[in-house]
Order: C-alpha cells, then structure tokens, then sequence
C-alpha cells in the first residue's frame, strides 16, 4: 500500500467522520439553533404547579418559538415554583400584563411555556417577572372537577 | 536461475588477533538464572574472546537460548555478572542498554523477519530506526548487506515469499546492518536443506572474518558447526560440562559429551523415559522366572 | 461427591484469582502503553497507518450494518407507533434510540470483531514468531512502535464509526419510514429535531463511542501481547479478544447509560 493512497484514505476517513458529526449535531440535534440563537434575556414567572415542565423546554408566543427555560427553582417561603426563561432579544416586546401558562403540545407531548401578550403599554425589561400566571393542568384535578361536578348534578335525576 | 557457486575453503581462525585482547568480549561469572525452584542456569562461567566463532551446543532446554537473551540484557541474572564489552549488562539503564543492543545483532531461530515488510525494509529497519542516514546511503547499505548474504536481487521480494533458507539469510543481513561487534545465532542451522546449511555456514565464518566480529552460534548441529568453529562449550540442565577447541572437544571423556558428540543412543542421556519396569507395565511379571 | 463440590469452588475460586491478576496485568500494561506514547507524537504516520488498517477497513462493515438498523428500527418501530397515531414520531424513535445506545455500541461491537481481533492476531503472531524480540534486540522498543500505535488507532477511529453508524442509520430510517412506508417527511425530520438535544444525545454518545474505543483498543493488544506464543495461543486471544470486548462494552453502556440518562 503506497503511502500516499493510505493517507487519502485515512484522511477521507476522518473526514467522513467530522461529517457525520456535523450532521448529526445540526440537521438532527438542536445544535443549529443553540449556534443561531442570538442575544436573550432573562425572565421569571411564578407557578403554582409546573407539571412536566423541565429546563430547555421552549416558551413559545403564537405558537412560535421565541425562547427556552432556563432553570426551575422552588421559593420555599411562598410556597411556588420559579421558572427562570431566556428570550431571544428579537422578541422584546411582551407588555407587562403578559399571561404565561404551561400547555401541553399535543394529548401526550412534552409541556412548554406559552406567553400570551395583554394590552399594557409598559413593557417588560430584563429580569422582570411576569405576573400573570396560570399553572400547568393536572390530570388528577381535571377528573377531580369533573367527578365533583357530576356529583353536583345527581341530586336532580 | 545462475549456478550455485563453490563454496570457497574458509579463511583460519584469528588467534592470534585474539590472544592479543587482554578482556573477553563477553564474560560470565558464576551466572544463575531461574524463576522461584526452577534454575535454568546454574553457576555459569564462561568467556567469548574477541574474534572468534564460538559455540555452545547442548540438548533442548538446557539453557542455550537464554544465555543469548541475558547477553542481549533482554532478562536479568539472578545471580552473578554478565559483562559484555566490559560493562556489566544487568546494572545498565535503558538508554545504555540500548546502546550497547546498537553493538550486537541477532539472528533468530526462523529469522524473525517483520512479515509486513518487504524484503529491503526489513534490512533498513535498524538503520531507519537508530540512524540518521539519509535515504540513499540507507539504500546503498542495504544492497551492501543483502550483496554479502547473496540475496541483493531478492530486494523487493516480501517475506512471505522466500524460503526458510533464504529468509534466513536476510535475517543475517539484517543482524550485520549496523556492523555489530557481536553477532549471535540462535539454532541458525535448524530444518535447512544441505546446500543452505553450507551457506550460512560458510556466511557465519566470512562475515566474522570480513566485520573484524566476535561470533556466538547456539546450536545443536554438530557436524555443521565443527568446521567453523574456534570453541565450543557443551552446555547441559544449566551447566557446562565441556569445553575446548573442536579436537579437543571430540576428544572428550566426558560421558555427556562422548554420548553428545559421537551420537550414542543411549549412554549418559538414557533412551527411555523413566517409568515403571516394562514386565510390570504388561502384566508379565512372575509369569517366568 | 462432597469432595467434588469442593474442587469446583476450588477452581471457582482460583479462576475468580486469576482474572483479578490477570487484570492487574491488564492495568500495568496498559500503562505501560501510555507511558509509551510519545513515539506517536513524534511519529504520526504510525498512527495514521494503523487507522488506516483498524478504522478504514472497517468502514464497509459498520455502513452496511448502520444501514439495515435503521431500517429495522423504522419498520418496527412504525408498527407500534401506528398504534397510538403517532407514527410522525418515527424519526424521534430512531434517532434517538440510534444515537443514545444503538450506534455506539452496536459499531463498538463489530469493530471489536473485526478490527480488535485482527490487532490481537497480529500481535499476538508477531510474539509468536519472535518479531517483537527482535525488535527488542535492534534497540527499538516494541511497546513504542506496535502496541501505542495501534491502541491510538482504535481510539480514535471507533467514535469516527460510530459518528457515520448513526448518520447512515437515521439515513436508513428515513428511507424506510418516509419513502416506503408514508409517514410524513416534514414531521419525520422537525419532531427529530425537537426531540433531539445536542449536549444529551450526541455528545453523550460521542463519550460513550470514546469509552468504549479505549476499552476495545486496550483488550485487544493486551490480548495479542500476552497470547502464548503458539498457534492455539494466537487463536485462544483473538477469540477472548471478541468475548472479552463484547461484555465490557455492554456492562459499560451500562454504567454510562445511567449515568447520563438520569430522569430524561
């Protein structure tokens, strides 16, 4: 084996590697949009209940998404949850009377942070906190309101 | 195909180059060698002057082969002094060692030939690797070596194409790359055909000759290596029974030796196996009396 | 009978004592390796000779394999999905299960098989026929020049594999779930992407295609080097080789997998 043909061969080799890895790390990984996420900044909101919410879900507006959460933290003296998320800064604009909930995408998907906007003219800076909040729906409280409310309506048949 | 040529009468034996060097090239003393119970060597002395062909032969297992590797520093005595060149080999550290390996060259018993390389790189290996040479005087030594063992034209050949003998052969030249002081053969006359055996036979006493070297052949073929010879130990469970020049040698009442060299069944070496008495084994005994 | 119980606890025993020294042996050596390497620094075209042997000529064996996993898993995976109405989850399913577990061990078996075995019978016949001896003998280390290289090799060259497994795999699952059987193209690949993160799923099979690369590569020159130095010794270590490489592959995706894996 000549040396020469032993290197272009390693050196393909190698390279098919690097490709692989590209590949994978961009077309089927999220790397490409860590890479093309610009400048963010920070919000926190207070829940409740988080339900399956878990850090690097997305915050999305319109369906659309404009962020990830940063980190969940508990606030053991008012008894809530503290979701830090991280806006891209392209989306700046979310007035202070913004409502964020936890949906659920789809009937089984994971849980992610929706931010609806209200109609305030004052915005919300960096570090803010949203006020308005609604938790995650629990299951065991859907069936809990339904089973009480058929309780409710027996009495009249 | 060209003729084999006549093999050519063997220039004599330096002697007198010999006795003029006060201190062996290599020396034992009271060498033992063992793992734990098992001694392999037992109380060695031994001596190989500069110059000269020297043999030791002996049974399988006696030992030969491991005299070669504590020479070569590739295992240490347990007990004693093995000086080669006037150092001692089991104080050395690793980079002297190596230096001094640079002095010696080996051929093993099958030639030991790097079975991926070709022909020519495997006589260049030692010089590639422990030179600076540029690669067209590598080259013009390489096809130096190869010329003296008769086998320049094989250059390009790869390993697995040759034949035992010839393999052989470049493994000498590979041994003389670096123009050793010392060259050791290991059995280097086993499974060859007669006209081999007078080659390398004939390689081992010119090359000596020719690098001015001292040469140590372990073997087991008599008759082959008596005419090359200047002295000879006879080597046996670890110790030397005998030694001399090769008249003397064959002259020897030594029981091991006599047996040894003239080629008696049985005698000091007894043909069977102990075991137990041949009538008893067959169920014989008492039946005659 | 008593007495034959005792004797198989005996042997038990002493078999469990040899394998601890035997892999204090392993260890020693494989530092000795390490220790060794400078030679590849200075020499990098040993290295690239032996990725050469160890790794390129491995490379038909892994993409074919890669291929029919991906398939496989997308066939199969297909069926029970459909179950549930979401077959547009096909991609998530194979590209996941690829790139956390499947790819990395999957290709760190066949290169043991392959590519460990025939660097444990090359060394393993260079002992034989006193190849390494005599290198000793020309003051060339053979630790320096035949061991470190090869174990680099196999290093580096497993993640490589293991990299273009996965790709051709998802490549594979592809061609089967959106060409044959249907499912839609657009779902198949932005589920993937959403399911897929990079720190979690890639680089963690990245680290684990490493660890299994430096495991493969040190069981199979210690098992050429320590082989007897005859032909059913050669045979004996490439087959111990395979085995042996087999089990410390699976018993550290193991650990790695939970390690890694906690809760996600």
């Amino acid at each position: 084996m000549e040396r020469s043909t032993l290197d272009v061969w390693v050196g393909i080799f190698v390279v098919g590697g690097l490709v692989a890895l590209l590949v994978l790390a961009l077309k089927v990984g999220n790397a490409g949009d860590m890479l093309r996420a610009g400048p963010t900044y920070t919000l926190t909101a207070t829940f409740e209940n988080i339900g399956g919410l878990k850090p690097r879900a997305p915050v999305k507006s319109s369906g659309v998404t404009v962020g990830r959460v940063a980190s969940i933290d508990y606030d053991p003296e008012a008894f809530v949850a503290v979701v830090t998320l991280r806006i891209d800064r392209r989306y700046a604009r979310f007035p202070r009377d913004t409502f964020a909930t936890i949906y659920t995408s789809g009937l089984l998907g994971e849980q992610y942070v929706g931010l609806a906007p209200g109609g305030d003219d004052r915005l919300l800076a960096d570090g803010d906190r949203i006020t308005k909040t609604q938790k995650a729906v629990v299951l065991e409280d859907l069936i809990g309101q339904f089973l009480t409310s058929r309780a409710g309506e027996t009495p009249q048949k | 195909m060209s003729p084999v040529p006549p093999v050519p009468s063997l220039p004599p034996a330096p002697a007198a180059r010999a006795a003029a060097h006060a201190e062996p090239l290599v020396a034992f003393r009271g060498v033992s060698f063992g793992y734990g119970r098992r001694m392999i060597l037992e109380g060695l002395d031994l001596e190989v002057p500069r110059g000269q062909v020297v043999s030791i032969m002996g049974g399988s297992g006696c030992g030969k082969t491991t005299l070669l590797r504590l020479i070569g520093g590739a295992v240490k005595a347990s007990s004693g002094s093995v000086r080669v060149a006037g150092q001692a080999v089991e104080t050395l550290r690793r980079d002297d060692l190596y230096r001094l390996r640079r002095r010696m060259g080996m051929l093993f018993q099958f030639g030991a030939l790097f079975t991926d390389l070709s022909v020519f790189d495997n006589v260049a290996f030692p010089m590639r690797e422990r030179t600076d040479l540029p690669e067209p005087v590598i080259r013009d030594l390489v096809l130096l070596k190869l010329h003296a063992v008769g086998l320049r034209g094989a250059a390009r050949l790869m390993p697995n194409e040759l034949s035992g003998g010839m393999a052989r052969r470049v493994a000498l030249a590979r041994a003389i790359a670096l123009d050793p002081e010392l060259i050791m053969y290991d059995e280097p006359f086993t499974g060859l055909d007669p006209i081999s055996l007078a080659v390398i036979s004939n390689l081992i006493r010119t090359l000596n000759v020719a690098l001015g070297a001292t040469s140590i052949v372990v073997t087991h073929d008599v008759r082959e290596s008596m005419r090359i010879l200047d002295y000879c130990y006879l080597m046996a469970e670890g110790r030397i029974v005998a030694r001399g020049t090769p008249d003397e040698i064959l002259a020897s009442d030594q029981p091991y030796a006599r047996q040894f060299f003239h080629g008696g069944i049985d005698g000091a070496v007894p043909f069977h196996y102990p075991g137990a008495d041949y009538r008893t084994e067959l169920g014989l005994a008492g039946h005659d009396r | 009978m008593i007495d034959r119980g005792l004797l198989t606890v005996r042997g038990a025993g002493r078999s469990t004592i040899d394998g601890v020294l035997r892999l204090g042996y392993a260890t020693r050596f494989l530092w000795l390796t390490l220790t060794h390497s400078l030679t590849c620094l200075q020499r990098p075209r040993l290295v690239v000779r032996e990725i050469y042997f160890s790794g390129v000529l491995s490379l038909v064996i892994v993409l074919v394999s890669g291929l029919f996993v991906g398939m496989v898993l997308a066939l199969q995976g297909y069926q029970t999905l459909r179950t549930y109405g979401s077959e547009s989850a096909l991609g998530v399913l194979v590209a996941l299960s690829l790139l956390r577990e499947l790819g990395p061990v999957i290709s760190a078996l066949l290169f043991a098989s392959r590519a460990g075995s025939a660097v444990t019978a090359e060394i393993g016949l260079m002992k034989a026929t006193e190849q390494l001896r005599a290198m000793e003998m020309m003051a060339v280390d053979p630790v320096a020049r035949v061991i470190a290289p090869r174990f680099w090799a196999g290093v580096l060259s497993l993640p490589v594999l293991s990299a273009m497994f996965t790709a051709i795999g998802i490549y594979g699952g592809y061609l089967i779930g959106v060409v044959l059987l249907g499912v839609d193209e657009g779902s198949f690949w932005s589920q993937m992407q959403n399911s897929v993160d990079f720190r979690e799923d890639v680089v963690n099979g990245m680290i684990k295609s490493l660890v299994f690369g430096v495991a493969v590569a040190w069981i199979a020159v210690f098992e050429g080097y320590d082989a007897p130095p005859t032909a059913e010794g050669v045979s004996g270590a490439t087959t111990r080789t395979v085995v042996t490489s087999a089990l410390a592959i699976l018993f550290l995706d193991y650990i790695l997998t939970s390690l890694m894996f906690r809760g996600a």
